[in-house]
């Protein structure tokens, strides 16, 4: 059954977004003609260089699945987002290049425009970000599209997991310029609340940057690092984390362990993912839906 | 019951006292040291156990480079630094088993870097 976009965007709801878990690219394809409507994908976590076979034997082919299943998509993206750890860490400094380099060959076969990327504390924490930003350009930055403001914030170049007060005052700064409706997306890697401290799943001044977003009454933020896909508020701000390309990890504190969940050869690439975000900007609402590696 | 006290010293060879936070430090007769060293990618012992109400004192130091200490159960935090001693002072007012963490991204296997808290009555 084909169902209309507007149809979709009433399915459900939390903060203005709606889901459509494995449902993928059929529910959102339906043409994008009005110029405050538009889609984007997200892909997180990709981790290369990692090796572990019994976590994910296809370590080295996973994000090349991704890519090619991106430019397979019906419509183009208006743009793709990486949201952080692109590349395994690595005490190595020419190893972490070497990753680098082979991250962005992946990468750029994508068959779109354009691409924003941010680093992970995998690619940035043990060199303050100085390797991720020779070859992806700047930690923090702004950009928009029709109508939608879009910040990237770092909070992993500080291997303690902080914002820090000279990003913070950018951001006010940044923010003294829009109204109090405008659409805002934030993108970043670790979460901007405390999701589960005790696996380091925070980012420890988030606070200050809720407070700073709180005037603004349409602020949505997708998130990396957990490796699975998880919806929260703070308020009436959205976080939502993404699955990763490369190994899903345990809902947090559903186990003693902090550890990949191991590969499933009789469901192989299960927990593993990427997304379609379709953003109404009028309403300042985002659909959501997740997609399997094909294969999978 | 008492409210958790804390106190951290970090403490450099013979400088002493160089930070700590909100604290209300126990007697020293009544403290029981534990000391944990760090180094990647583990704590040195990963498990201890302590008893409630009783003031325990963490001494922390690392082998090898920059650590963190998180113990969000009692909001503790520290940073452990190669060639020094960090104190952490404070009396657990729960029981249970706690996760103990780094939070300073170091390395790898930065991921599997805990231990665990025991808090018995």
């Amino acid at each position: 059954m084909e169902i209309d976009r507007r149809d979709f965007m009433k399915l459900a709801g939390l903060g203005g977004v709606v889901f459509a878990s494995g449902l993928g690219s059929s529910i959102l394809g339906a043409k994008r003609t009005k110029q405050e409507e538009f889609y984007f994908v997200q892909l997180s976590d990709t981790h290369i260089g990692f090796d572990g076979p019994k976590v994910n034997p296809d370590a080295k082919g996973t994000l090349k699945k991704a890519v090619a299943a991106v430019n397979s998509l019906d419509q183009k993206p208006d743009f793709i987002v990486f949201t952080g750890d692109l590349t395994h860490t690595t005490d190595d400094v020419n190893e972490r290049r070497s990753r680098m380099t082979q991250f962005q060959d992946i990468a750029g076969q994508l068959n779109v425009t354009t691409v924003h990327y941010m680093a992970g504390e995998h690619d940035a924490a043990l060199d303050r970000g100085d390797a991720y930003q020779e070859f992806f350009g700047k930690l923090n930055y702004t950009f928009d599209h029709k109508g939608v403001h879009f910040i990237v914030l770092d909070n992993v170049s500080d291997p303690g997991a902080i914002v820090g007060d000279a990003q913070l005052e950018w951001l006010q700064s940044d923010l003294k310029g829009l109204k109090p409706d405008a659409p805002i997306v934030v993108l970043t890697h670790r979460p901007l609340f405390d999701l589960y401290p005790q696996w380091d799943w925070t980012t420890v001044d988030a606070k200050g940057v809720i407070d700073s977003l709180m005037p603004y009454k349409n602020v949505t933020v997708f998130y990396g690092h957990i490796h699975q896909e998880h919806h929260y508020m703070t308020g009436h701000i959205a976080h939502h984390a993404a699955k990763s390309l490369m190994f899903p990890l345990p809902a947090p504190g559903s186990v003693p362990k902090r550890a990949p969940i191991p590969w499933d050869a009789a469901a192989p690439y299960k927990g593993i993912g990427y997304r379609e975000i379709e953003a109404d900007v009028k309403t300042a609402r985002y659909g959501i839906s997740e997609l399997a590696i094909p294969g999978a | 019951m008492k409210r958790i006290m804390m106190l951290v010293l970090a403490m450099t060879t013979g400088l002493g006292v160089l930070a700590f936070t909100t604290y209300s430090a126990p007697g020293a007769d009544d403290v029981k040291v534990i000391r944990i060293t760090a180094k990647k990618f583990d704590f040195t012992p990963s498990e201890i156990t302590v008893k409630r109400g009783v003031p325990v004192a963490l001494e922390l130091t690392s082998s090898d480079r920059v650590h963190g200490f998180s113990l969000p159960d009692f909001k503790l935090t520290a940073k452990i630094e190669p060639g020094k001693v960090t104190r952490v002072v404070f009396t657990p007012d729960k029981t249970g088993e706690l996760s103990f963490s780094c939070n300073i991204f170091c390395g790898s296997g930065h991921e599997d870097m805990s231990g665990r808290l025991i808090v018995t009555d």
